[in-house]
C-alpha cells in the first residue's frame, strides 16, 4: 500500500536508500548533497539500516571507495553535487569502463565560478562523456522513483553500467512537497538481492579489475561500453513498465506533455518541465497549441525518438541549463539538433540557455518563449538561434 | 497562484526560523490533505543575512518549481527587513501582509511602500518571551500565517501542530507546552487586536 507523505528531494532520495539498504555508502559533504550521507548516517547510527558508511577525506576517495566496494562484490552507491563531482572526473571513467554498476545521488549543483551553491545543469552535463547513465527528475517523486529503478538498470547483465540519478539542487532537493512511497518490501522485492556474477572477494574465481590494457584490446573494450548503453535503453523501459506496475507511476525516455497537436514545443530537462507545462496549460486555455517535451533520460541519449516527437511541430524551443561555450548553445542543443538533422526533420529551433546557477525560470518565461517561436514560424522574423533567457 | 490556492512569501533573517516556518506551515497543510509546496530561498550562508522562504498551498497538485513574485500573503519575521527589502513587491492588494513588531498597523503601513492593502502586526517577541521564556518568532508567526491566510481552523491547526510538536520535540517534550501557548497567544491577539 502506498503511503502518503511529504519530504524534500534529498529526504525522498534518503528514504528510498534506506528502504534499498545497500551494502556500502562513502561520502563527503557537499551543499545542496549533505543532507543525503547525513539523513543515510542517521539511519545507520538509529540501526534502522546496516550499509557500512565510509566517511572519506574528498571526492575523489568517496568514488574510488564506491567503486572500491563494489568491484569486491558490494552493492554501493554515494551522493554528491557540483564542484565534488569534478573531482571525481577521473573515478567517474573507471566507474563505467570498469562496468560498475555502481548509483550517484547527484544533487545538481553549478560548477564554480563565480562561486555559487545552487542549481544549473554544469555539473552533470561535465561529465554527460563519461560513461554513466544519466536521469533527470522533476519532482521530490521522481527523483525517489528514478532512485528505485537505478539498480535493476545499472546492475542488468546487459547493461553493467553505473547510473547517476540526477535532482534540481534547492528547487528539488530542499523543498518540502507532497510525495507517495512505497512499502519497504515492495522496494526490496523490486531491487531484488545483489549478486555479482564477477567479484573480487571471490576466492574460487579470482580476477582482476582495471587492468592495463594494451591498444590490441582497449579500443574493443570501450566500443563494448558504448553498446551496453546504447542497450540500456531497452533496459531502462523495461524497468520503467515494472516499475509502473508497482506504483502506478509510468515513465519513459522522455514525457511528451499535450504535445499531440502542439505547433510550439519546448524541450527541458528537470524541475523548470513542471514550471513549464503549468505555463503550457495557461497557454492551452487561450487556445494555444503548446506543449512540453520533458527529457527524462539524458544518457543514452534518445536522439532518433526526440527528431520523430518534435516533427509534426513548427518551431521547437530547446532548453539548457548550462553553457557549452561553443556558441550555439548547450549539450541538449547540439544532441537535439544533431538527432533532427540525421532524421532529415527541419523545424525551426531556437536554442534557449536558462537558469544559471540558480537565476531562478518562471512561467512568464515560457510564455516569453512561446510567443518567440510562434513570431518566428508566423511571422518569419528572425531570431538568434541562441539566446539567453531571464539575463538582466 | 494558478488553480486553487495561495502563494506565501516569508522574510527573516538567517537563523530566525523563517525557513523552518514555511516548512512547519506546510506540513501542517499537508495533514489538511493539501498539496503543499514549502521552500527557502539561500543567499549568503551566515546568521542575520536576509532569507526568504515561500509556500504554496493548493488543492490541485503544485509543479511550478519557481520562487512567488505575487504572493497573496507576506510574513515579516525581523521589523528590520522592511527598510533594507521591498517586501511588498507584487504583493496582491486583496492580500495582506503580517509584520512581526510590538507596532501598530497604523504606525507600520508608512514603511509599506504605499501598500494598501490589509496589514496586521504581531507581538512575537512579546508573545514568545512570554510563552517560553526565550525569543522564538516562528511558533507565532506561523500562527499568524494561519489566522490571516485561513488556511485551516484555528482547532485543526492547533490540533495538528500538538501532534508535530510532540513528534519534533520528542527528546525535549519541556518545550511543547510553550510552543502550542505561543500559537494561541497569537490567535487570541489577533482575533482581538485586528478582529479577524
Amino acid at each position: 500500500m502506498a503511503k502518503k507523505d511529504r519530504m524534500s528531494g534529498n529526504e525522498a532520495v534518503a528514504y528510498a536508500i534506506k528502504q534499498i539498504n545497500p551494502d556500502v555508502m562513502p561520502a563527503f559533504p557537499i551543499t545542496p548533497s549533505t543532507e543525503i550521507p547525513q539523513m543515510v548516517s542517521t539511519y545507520i547510527a538509529n540501526g534502522e539500516i546496516d550499509t557500512e558508511f565510509i566517511p572519506v577525506e574528498s571526492e575523489h576517495s568517496s568514488m574510488s571507495a564506491t567503486i572500491g566496494a563494489e568491484a569486491a562484490g558490494a552493492r554501493s552507491l554515494t551522493a554528491t553535487s557540483s564542484c565534488g563531482l569534478a573531482l571525481m572526473w577521473e573515478e567517474l571513467l573507471l566507474a563505467a569502463s570498469n562496468r560498475m554498476p555502481v548509483v550517484l545521488a547527484l544533487v545538481n549543483r553549478t560548477l564554480s565560478g563565480p562561486i555559487n551553491i545552487n542549481c544549473d545543469h554544469s555539473d552533470a552535463m561535465g561529465a554527460r562523456d563519461t560513461g554513466w547513465i544519466q536521469i533527470y527528475a522533476e519532482s521530490n517523486q521522481e527523483a525517489y522513483d528514478n532512485f528505485i529503478q537505478a539498480y535493476p538498470i545499472a546492475e542488468d547483465p546487459r547493461v553493467h553500467l553505473p547510473v547517476m540519478i540526477c535532482q534540481d539542487g534547492f528547487i528539488t532537493s530542499h523543498a518540502v512537497m507532497n510525495i507517495e512511497l512505497l512499502e519497504d518490501k515492495e522496494v526490496k522485492d523490486f531491487v531484488g538481492t545483489y549478486r555479482p556474477e564477477e567479484y573480487l572477494l571471490n576466492p574460487g574465481n579470482p580476477m582482476a579489475v582495471g587492468p592495463y590494457s594494451v591498444s590490441n584490446y582497449a579500443m574493443e573494450a570501450r566500443r563494448n561500453q558504448e553498446l551496453a548503453l546504447e542497450a540500456s535503453k531497452d533496459v531502462i523501459i523495461e524497468v520503467a513498465k515494472k516499475y509502473k506496475e508497482l506504483s502506478g507511476r509510468g515513465f519513459e525516455l522522455f514525457e511528451e506533455y499535450r504535445t499531440e497537436d502542439a505547433d510550439y514545443i519546448m524541450l527541458i530537462m528537470g524541475s523548470a518541465a513542471g514550471t513549464a507545462k503549468q505555463a503550457v496549460d495557461d497557454l492551452r486555455a487561450q487556445g494555444k497549441k503548446v506543449g512540453v517535451l520533458k527529457l527524462r533520460v539524458f544518457r543514452p541519449f534518445p536522439a532518433e525518438e526526440i527528431a520523430k516527437a518534435l516533427k509534426n511541430c513548427k518551431a521547437a524551443a530547446i532548453m539548457d541549463r548550462t553553457e557549452s561555450y561553443n556558441g550555439h548553445g548547450g549539450p541538449l542543443a547540439s544532441e537535439v539538433q544533431a538527432g533532427l538533422y540525421r532524421e532529415k526533420i527541419m523545424i525551426e529551433t531556437i536554442c534557449y540557455t536558462y537558469g544559471l546557477a540558480g537565476r531562478d525560470f518562471t512561467v512568464d518565461h515560457v510564455y516569453e518563449i512561446f510567443g518567440e517561436l510562434e513570431d518566428c514560424a508566423e511571422n518569419g522574423t528572425k531570431y538568434e538561434q541562441h539566446r539567453y533567457i531571464g539575463l538582466r | 497562484m494558478q488553480g486553487n490556492g495561495i502563494e506565501i512569501r516569508w522574510h527573516g533573517r538567517g537563523g530566525q526560523g523563517a525557513k523552518t516556518a514555511a516548512l512547519l506551515l506546510a506540513d501542517v497543510c499537508f495533514k489538511t490533505g493539501a498539496y503543499v509546496q514549502g521552500f527557502p530561498e539561500y543567499g549568503p550562508e551566515r546568521m542575520g543575512a536576509p532569507i526568504t522562504a515561500f509556500n504554496r498551498i493548493s488543492k490541485d497538485e503544485i509543479r511550478v518549481h519557481s520562487n512567488i513574485y505575487t504572493p497573496d500573503l507576506v510574513v515579516v519575521v525581523d521589523e528590520s527587513l522592511l527598510t533594507s527589502v521591498d517586501v511588498t513587491s507584487g504583493l496582491k492588494e486583496e492580500g495582506a501582509i503580517i509584520v512581526n513588531t510590538p507596532k501598530s498597523a497604523d504606525e507600520i503601513r508608512p514603511l509599506l511602500k504605499g501598500y494598501t492593502g490589509r496589514v496586521y502586526t504581531v507581538d512575537a517577541r512579546k508573545i514568545s518571551v512570554e510563552a517560553l521564556g526565550k525569543y522564538f518568532p516562528n511558533s507565532p508567526m506561523l500562527a499568524a500565517a494561519v489566522a490571516v491566510s485561513k488556511v485551516m481552523e484555528r482547532d485543526e491547526f492547533i490540533s495538528e501542530m500538538q501532534a508535530s510538536y510532540e513528534h519534533k520535540f520528542a527528546k525535549k517534550p519541556e518545550v511543547i507546552e510553550g510552543n502550542m501557548k505561543a500559537l494561541n497567544m497569537t490567535f487570541d491577539a489577533l482575533t482581538e487586536g485586528a478582529g479577524l
